[in-house]
C-alpha cells in the first residue's frame, strides 16, 4: 500500500522568517500502527510564527502524527529534531516546550473549572492565581461557571475549559487536534484568534482540523495526509 | 510538583469519597466474618488472625488498584501527566503514595480495631498495625506496575489480581510472620526487617517499571 503525501504551501501565504531557522524538523517520518502504514516518508520543516493546518480523511493518522510529535507515540521510522536536537535526547526540556490538546478533553469531572486549569498548570511548572485561572475561563465565556464541578458543565463547556490552557501556558509549539469539535461559532473564532496571537508572537500551532481555519495573515502552512 | 500530584489525587479521591470508603468496608467485614463463622474459639483465631489479617489487606488493595489510573486514562489527563516536564517515575511515584495514603492507610489505623475480635494480646496488635504499615507501601507500588500494564484493557479487574497476586506473597509471607511470630512470643524483629527490605527494593524498582508499562499502555 502506497501512500502520497502532498505538502503544498499556500500561494498566497507570506514567507516571513528565513530559510535556516527552521525550529522544528520532520524528517522521512513513518508510522505503523497495528499492520497498516499510516504513512511514511514524511518531511516538514517549521520555523517560528508559523500555523501548520494538518488536513486528511479519517484514518489517515492526524492524531498519530500529533502523537508522535508529543512524543506519546514512537515513530516507525524517521527524525524529530527540535532546535537541531533529537526530541527524544532532549526529553524533558523538549515536552516543556509543548501543549498537546487530544481527543479527550483532560478535565477532571470532579473539579472545578478553575482546579483543572490550576492544577494541570502546576504540574506544568507553571503557577497560575486562582484570579488568574477564573480570568482565563471567563475569556473562555465561562464566567459564572469557573467553581461548578466539571461535571455539571456541557461537553462544549468542557471542551472550553480545556482550551483555557492555552491562554495561560507559555510553551512555544502547539499540537491541536479536533479541538473544534463541539465549540460553537463564538468559540471557534475564539481559538482561532488565540492561534492567531501564538503564531504572530513567535509561536508554532500544528492543528488537526476538519474545518478550515482561515487566518488572515502570516505563514501558514498546510499539510495534507492522504490514504 | 510531587506535592500537586499527591494533593490532585488526595483532592478526587476526598470527592469521591464513596470509593475509599467501600474499600475500608470490604476489609472490615472479611476479617470479621472469620471469628463470626468459627465461634468462640480463641486458641484457633489467634492461630489463624495473621493470615486472615493480611489476606483480607491485599484482596481489599486490589479493589482500589484499578482505579490508579483508569479514571485518569478514561479522561485524558493520564497523557497530559505523561507530558509534564518532570520525569514519569516521580508522577507515579506521587500517585502510588497518594494511593497508599487513599486505600492502604486506612486499613492500617484500622486493622488493631478489627484485631480484637480474635482476642489478641496488645503487643501483638501493635506487631499487626507495624507490619501492616511496613508492608502496605509494597501492595501499593507493586500493584501499580499491574494497574498500568493492564490499563485500557478488557477485564483488567481479574487480570491485574492474576499479575499481581502472586508477587505480593513475599509481602504475605513475611508480614503475617511477624504478627505469628508475636502471637508465639518470639521476636517479630527479623520478619519486620525481611519486610522492610522488600518495601525498599520494591520502591526502587517499581516506579520505574509502571512508568515504562504506562508508556506502552499509552501507545
Amino acid at each position: 500500500m502506497s501512500r502520497e503525501l502532498k505538502l503544498t504551501n499556500r500561494p498566497q501565504s507570506v514567507t516571513i522568517a528565513a530559510e535556516d531557522d527552521k525550529i522544528l524538523e520532520v524528517s522521512k517520518l513513518g508510522c505503523v500502527r497495528g499492520d497498516r502504514r499510516l504513512f511514511s516518508g514524511l518531511d516538514l520543516s517549521v520555523s517560528p510564527g508559523t500555523f501548520v493546518q494538518l488536513t486528511g480523511p479519517n484514518g489517515s493518522g492526524k492524531t498519530s502524527l500529533l502523537r508522535i510529535l508529543c512524543t506519546l507515540l514512537t515513530p516507525a521510522e524517521g527524525k524529530i529534531s527540535w532546535n537541531g536536537a533529537d526530541i527524544r535526547s532532549l526529553g524533558e526540556e523538549y515536552v516543556a516546550q509543548v501543549t498537546y490538546l487530544g481527543h479527550r478533553h483532560g478535565i477532571k469531572d470532579e473539579l472545578s473549572a478553575v482546579e483543572n486549569l490550576r492544577i494541570s498548570n502546576a504540574l506544568n511548572g507553571v503557577s497560575v492565581s486562582k484570579e488568574r485561572a477564573a480570568d482565563a475561563l471567563g475569556q473562555m465565556g465561562l464566567a459564572g461557571r469557573e467553581s461548578l464541578p466539571a461535571r455539571m458543565l456541557s461537553e462544549g463547556q468542557r471542551r472550553r475549559a480545556g482550551l483555557a490552557r492555552l491562554l495561560v501556558c507559555d510553551t512555544k509549539l502547539w499540537l491541536l487536534d479536533e479541538v473544534l469539535t463541539s465549540l460553537d461559532k463564538g468559540a471557534v473564532s475564539l481559538v482561532r484568534s488565540l492561534i492567531e496571537n501564538h503564531v504572530a508572537g513567535g509561536g508554532i500551532a500544528i492543528v488537526a482540523t476538519h474545518q478550515d481555519l482561515e487566518l488572515p495573515a502570516g505563514h501558514t502552512k498546510r499539510l495534507e495526509l492522504t490514504t | 510538583m510531587l506535592r500537586w500530584i499527591v494533593w490532585r489525587d488526595l483532592m478526587l479521591a476526598w470527592r469521591r469519597r464513596a470509593d475509599m470508603l467501600s474499600t475500608v468496608f470490604f476489609f472490615v467485614i472479611v476479617v470479621s466474618l472469620f471469628p463470626l463463622g468459627i465461634g468462640p474459639e480463641t486458641q484457633l483465631l489467634r492461630t489463624i488472625a495473621p493470615g486472615v489479617v493480611w489476606v483480607a489487606a491485599l484482596l481489599a488493595s486490589m479493589l482500589s488498584l484499578g482505579r490508579l489510573f483508569a479514571n485518569d486514562y478514561q479522561d485524558g489527563t493520564l497523557e497530559q501527566l505523561l507530558l509534564t516536564p518532570q520525569p514519569l517515575f516521580l508522577v507515579v511515584l506521587g500517585k502510588t503514595f497518594a494511593h497508599w495514603i487513599v486505600a492502604e492507610l486506612p486499613l492500617v489505623l484500622i486493622a488493631p480495631l478489627v484485631g480484637v475480635q480474635f482476642d489478641l494480646s496488645r503487643e501483638t496488635l501493635w506487631i499487626l498495625f507495624l507490619s501492616l504499615l511496613v508492608g502496605t507501601p509494597v501492595l501499593s507500588l507493586i500493584g501499580s506496575v499491574g494497574a498500568a500494564l493492564t490499563l485500557g484493557l478488557r477485564g483488567g479487574g481479574v487480570l491485574i489480581s492474576l499479575l499481581v497476586l502472586p508477587l505480593y506473597i513475599p509481602a504475605l509471607i513475611f508480614g503475617a510472620g511477624a504478627v505469628e511470630a508475636s502471637v508465639m512470643g518470639t521476636s517479630p524483629s527479623a520478619h519486620l526487617s525481611l519486610l522492610g527490605a522488600f518495601a525498599i527494593v520494591s520502591l526502587l524498582f517499581s516506579p520505574w517499571a509502571t512508568a515504562a508499562a504506562l508508556r506502552i499502555s499509552l501507545e
